[in-house]
């Protein structure tokens, strides 16, 4: 039961600091759950895979997910299906709880103050903090178990090109029939493990 | 089919429309994907031009206030359009139907999709071998973008640098995401105090 305080407190925490939207929450998330070792490395990087290929914010996705499985991995006795759901209920709830709230009660607030001098600066101090929460999610994700895991060199170089390859993709608008087009980020999670497949799996 | 020029007694209309209230949240919720800001266009869409619940000023306002708090910005503009039509009861049948699609999906990807399963069946494991170095390529993206966004400047770019460094350094409270989300509101407030004072002096 000790679990579920803690798997509800550190969604309380993510929800109250996340701020910034999905991938600037990344950070806090990985901290939280990847830190006490609740889940692995990789299987963090699959998780956030997941989500962008499921619909729905990528917040509640995480806590649905970690919820199910960190019950299981961190005590082998509570292997059921029911307490996994009941991680993933507690979680999910424990990641919106407070933003409903400060929604409903600190809106009227906010709404007020919301051309004062303070609140603005508050949030232009704010702003290029969360560019470097997400650089630090990234930078946290280029580890040996998501680019090296049988520690294999060539490996390690597809993978490095799988990586450049996909950031031009998503990045770059590509010339397509005198229009510009930019990939959606799921085109290029399917090619990338389309890829995987065709240099791994074969 | 109904003629959707028929007007519906406000009775009933009322009784239905905590009911609709949760299908247009679970719709949303249900067909966005890439989270928060890919929504927001669709909420437009169902919320002011096909329901016409809110204006679209009062929507932008909204949005305004959704975006300014910390949280799930597609769960905070549900709350804000729930609580505008019906109160907390409204937020709480908005929220939930945001939530529910992903939340069954993906319940239904864990029961299935377990790390044993990934890490041993060598089909899916080399599916994500591929995808894993993807995923970092696709954060490394909104990190540029919200960095134009933020208008960075030399005299802020060191900002954004020093947070990523100090967090991916990975040593205790020093890393803690926390720690910077306080330090940057408090450092913008303390310009704002820095600035004004100067102002004042000048006057």
């Amino acid at each position: 039961m000790n679990f579920y305080l803690k798997l509800i407190w550190a969604y309380l925490k993510i929800g109250i600091f996340g701020f910034g939207g999905g991938y600037a929450m990344l950070s806090l998330v990985e901290k939280s759950v990847v830190g006490p070792g609740w889940i692995s490395e990789q299987m963090f990087t699959d998780i956030v895979a997941i989500s962008q290929m499921t619909p729905g914010p990528i917040g509640i996705n995480s806590a649905t997910y970690i919820g199910y499985v960190a019950p299981h991995s961190v005590d082998p006795t509570l292997s059921s299906p029911a307490w996994g759901i009941l991680g993933s209920v507690l979680a999910t709830l424990a990641v919106i709880l407070p933003s409903f709230f400060l929604v409903l009660y600190a809106s009227h607030f906010i709404r007020r103050h919301q051309e004062s001098g303070i609140i603005k600066a508050i949030f232009s101090g704010l702003r290029p903090v969360v560019v470097g929460l997400i650089a630090s999610a990234a930078i946290m994700l280029m580890n040996a178990p998501n680019f090296n895991p049988n520690g294999i060199d060539w490996q390690l170089a597809v993978n490095i090109s799988i990586c450049v390859a996909s950031f031009c993709l998503v990045y770059f608008p590509i010339p397509w029939r005198g229009k510009k087009i930019k990939l959606h980020p799921i085109i290029v999670i399917v090619m990338a493990g389309i890829a995987g497949f065709l240099i791994y799996g074969l | 089919m109904q003629n959707s020029k028929t007007k519906i007694p406000e009775e009933i209309e009322k009784k239905n429309i905590n009911w609709q209230l949760f299908s247009s949240f679970f719709k949303i919720g249900a067909f966005t994907f890439g989270g928060g800001w890919a929504m927001i266009s669709i909420i437009e869409r169902e919320i002011v031009d096909r329901h016409h619940w809110i204006e679209r000023n009062d929507f932008l306002d909204l949005l305004a206030v959704a975006q300014s708090l910390p949280g799930i910005l597609a769960v905070n503009i549900a709350t804000a359009v729930g609580d505008k039509l019906r109160g907390v009861r409204g937020s709480a049948i908005a929220s939930i139907g945001t939530i529910l699609p992903s939340f069954l999906i993906i319940l239904a990807i864990a029961i299935f999709l377990t790390p044993d399963v990934i890490k041993e069946n060598k089909v899916i494991s080399s599916i994500f071998m591929g995808i894993r170095p993807t995923v970092t390529a696709l954060i490394v993206a909104p990190v540029l973008t919200s960095a134009k966004a933020a208008k960075l400047s030399l005299k802020t770019v060191w900002i954004p640098l020093v947070v990523a460094l100090m967090i991916s350094l990975n040593i205790g409270v020093i890393s803690n995401p926390i720690l910077y989300i306080f330090l940057g509101a408090a450092g913008g407030y303390l310009y704002f105090l820095y600035t004004h004072r100067n102002l004042k002096h000048r006057q």
